[in-house]
């Protein structure tokens, strides 16, 4: 009967896939806040509480006024925000906030108020992965968070494999390499042998503040600040680490199976 | 025992002056500990501490039964000192740590080469233990591995399907936390703790502040540790419940793989409701947490752990109530007793080899002085055992929960906290999700890190994984790897 009283189970608890992308995104924790937003209008300068509370010298003072805050090394600490007193540095609530090119997470400038979205991939990729994206991951550092959320991925309440977008085990199988973690020195080699053994073309996305920045340990000569150092990034997906949704966005944005919302950057 | 010890002792999240530190030569010094855990003392650290051109050897112990533990030092030397190593193993790794960090060489240590294979190569470089033979073939395997899961090499060396030996090389994941936190705190250290092994984020983050704590003599007011002990507890259900899925998962039983795959997320957005994070990032601060649990929090939280645990519940019952998977996980991996104890196991991985030894019960500190969890112990030292005393810590857990998130207390949940004190030491254990969390700080003259010692659980507990391979089939190396669970990260720091 053990069969019978399994398969019962498994009936009762029914399908907890959740509906999005169709239906709407779930909710973030009302205290994570989302992405940041950074209003240099209301920034007089003058004042450093911002750049003195931040752990990862993720905000400089600008020139004259206003302050620049890069996203690839935020944490996520919400101290900044809690510390300016001209309420210049909100948070967005937006779980989205994957981008295409390094330059586009830098907040502060005038038009660059909240980070510009990633964009589909090129015509030509998108034919060839946008139904079938295998993914080889690789932790270089990577403290295990991110990579609990990149495998929280794969169970049944988000199923990506609905999308096509699957883990591969070995990287002759894979069309994308994901990396988390600051590249710690002795990943180096398997990072590079990683990637080079990775068939044309393939992508790489940097998942995390470590991975784009070397996050908390950017300054530590053993780490590597980021994936980019060794190979070319084509997604960066802040966070420390990013909520699921974060990453889940970021992968369905290139491959062109969200409707543009926010400001996207242009294919590339 | 303890009071008849010459080391000096301190409670779990105390400090002393560096001075009343008692110090001996080297030879002495190793002696008397190799006594003391000849005794029934535990090594919880093993560390040196730079003096000038030499170093000096600091030993943190615990006396589990009297609840106590104890610290003594050597006088500054070089070169060669006899291995404490020869008599107790338990030893092994910290003494190739610190011949790897500061050079001192532990005469007669029978197996002596780099921890991390820092600065020299890739840590599978080296040599590794080889068995020969005609009939002998070595698997090598790593650092990337097939899954979504942090690099380390495995070097097997089989006689057919039967692994005679498996040698772990761990280094690939090191980021030089130590090292970084020498002259701090600084801005980035609490994140850099926090990410020491990011699945147990509390856990380290309750052992940096009970430090910081120390050192400035203050204690954080009781409502935060009422938070931390329940986001702690939080943790060990979201990670525990996660290994039964993933145990389900290596035996290919899918209804609980795919049940606890979820259910461990929903523990996860607990810890997201409580402090935005799902990792707890940002909860724990030195002086008390920043964030509170107010009253509708409080019933949310306690409403969606019920639904929670009660899922656990049925989807662990489909797991236990399988014949084919009680036969895959009956005597695969067996540790004995006596192996876990002379390596100095802790955590589930230890009980589930029969040892009473949790410091939750042991050495308790912070809300569980007030508040006490059953430990939970399983006999057998095989992956039964290690998911059973997974299963038993996960009603325990959550039971404790239930409890006290009805037995709140007032108050503030955050002091300022003072600068710690000069020349003093503190330590702090914490029984995190995997077990003994410990961390030990030295400030200088200023108050500043002079040193900074961190012990995760799996640097006791790596070797432990290797003997339960011994003898068995190497296609049950990923049941027994997923049974212990160990953190690469927090070895390799």
């Amino acid at each position: 009967m053990f069969v019978i009283d399994t398969l019962t189970h498994r009936l009762e608890r029914g399908c907890e896939t959740m509906s999005y992308p169709d239906g709407p995104a779930p909710d973030l924790p009302d205290r994570h806040g989302g992405a940041l937003r950074v209003d240099a209008a209301k920034c007089p300068g003058g004042c450093r509480e911002c750049v003195s509370v931040c752990p990862t010298e993720a905000i400089a003072p600008q020139a004259g006024k206003g302050i620049s805050l890069d996203l690839g090394r935020c944490l996520f600490c919400s101290e900044c925000v809690h510390a300016c007193p001209h309420g210049a540095i909100t948070h967005t609530g937006d779980h989205r906030m994957a981008v295409r090119h390094r330059e586009d997470l830098i907040l502060g400038a005038p038009g660059m108020e909240e980070v510009r979205l990633a964009g589909a991939l090129d015509e030509k990729l998108r034919r060839l992965l946008g139904r079938s994206l295998r993914l080889r991951q690789v932790s270089a550092g990577g403290d295990g968070s991110a990579e609990a959320d990149l495998n929280v991925l794969g169970t049944i309440g988000w199923d990506i494999g609905r999308f096509g977008i699957q883990f591969v085990a070995s990287p002759r199988h894979a069309d994308g390499l994901v990396v988390t973690g600051p590249v710690s020195e002795n990943m180096v080699l398997a990072l590079r042998k990683t990637y080079d053994a990775m068939p044309d073309p393939k992508i790489v996305i940097a998942v995390g503040a470590c991975a784009i920045s070397g996050g908390p340990f950017a300054a530590n000569g053993e780490v590597m600040k980021g994936a980019a150092a060794i190979v070319p990034v084509d997604l960066y997906i802040p966070g420390w680490p990013p909520h699921p949704l974060t990453i889940l966005d970021g992968l369905l944005r290139i491959l062109g199976k969200l409707d543009a919302g926010g400001v996207t950057a242009a294919p590339s | 025992m303890s009071s008849t010890s010459p080391f000096a002792l301190l409670a779990n999240g105390t400090a002393l002056p560096w001075a009343d530190v008692p110090e001996w030569p080297v030879e002495e010094f190793v002696r008397k500990t190799a006594v003391e855990l000849g005794r029934g003392a535990r090594l919880c650290a093993w560390f040196g501490v730079p003096e000038g051109d030499a170093t000096r050897l600091v030993a943190v112990i615990a006396f589990d039964s009297d609840n106590t533990l104890a610290v003594a030092r050597s006088a500054p030397g070089s070169g060669a000192y006899p291995a404490l190593t020869a008599t107790e193993p338990q030893a092994h790794l910290f003494e190739r740590e610190v011949w790897e960090q500061h050079g001192l060489m532990p005469e007669g240590h029978p197996w002596l080469k780099p921890v991390r294979a820092t600065g020299c190569g890739a840590p599978a470089q080296l040599e590794f233990f080889r068995v020969d033979g005609g009939e002998i073939h070595e698997v090598s395997v790593g650092p990337v591995h097939a899954g979504v899961i942090e690099p380390g090499h495995f070097r097997f060396q089989c006689a057919g399907e039967e692994v005679l030996h498996l040698e772990i090389g761990l280094g690939y994941q090191h980021r030089g936390i130590e090292s970084a936190l020498v002259g701090g705190p600084h801005r980035a250290t609490v994140s850099q703790v926090e990410a020491a092994s990011g699945d147990s984020t509390i856990g380290h983050a309750t052992a940096y502040a009970s430090v910081m704590e120390a050192l400035a003599g203050a204690e954080a007011p009781l409502r935060a540790q009422w938070l931390r002990a329940i986001a702690l507890e939080m943790e060990r259900l979201a990670n525990h419940t996660g290994d039964l899925g993933a145990l389900a998962n290596d035996v290919a039983f899918l209804p609980t793989a795919s049940a606890c795959g979820k259910i461990r997320g929903d523990f996860l957005n607990l810890t997201a409701l409580l402090c935005g994070n799902r990792f707890g990032r940002g909860l724990v601060r030195p002086g008390g947490c920043c964030h509170d649990l107010e009253p509708g929090r409080l019933s949310q939280l306690a409403g969606r752990l019920g639904t929670a645990l009660a899922e656990v519940e049925r989807a662990s019952a489909w797991l236990w109530d399988s014949p084919s998977v009680r036969s895959r996980f009956e005597g695969t991996g067996p540790v004995f007793a006596k192996q876990a104890a002379e390596l100095g196991m802790v955590g589930p991985a230890a009980r589930a080899c029969g040892i009473v030894r949790d410091v939750r019960y042991d050495h308790p500190a912070g809300w569980y002085r007030l508040a006490q969890v059953p430990v939970s112990v399983w006999p057998d030292g095989d992956v039964f055992a290690r998911a059973r005393v997974r299963w038993l810590e996960t009603q325990r857990s959550g039971q404790f929960l239930k409890d006290q998130l009805a037995a709140g207390v007032d108050g503030d949940i955050r002091d300022k906290t003072a600068k710690p004190q000069g020349d003093m030491l503190a330590a702090a254990l914490v029984e995190g999700w995997r077990g003994e969390v410990c961390h030990v700080a030295l400030t200088n003259p200023n108050g500043d890190f002079r040193r900074y010692k961190i012990v995760d659980p799996s640097f006791h507990n790596w070797t432990g994984l290797a003997l339960a391979l011994r003898g068995q089939a190497i296609s049950d190396f990923p049941i027994c790897n997923k049974s212990f669970n160990l953190s690469y990260c927090g070895f390799d720091l």
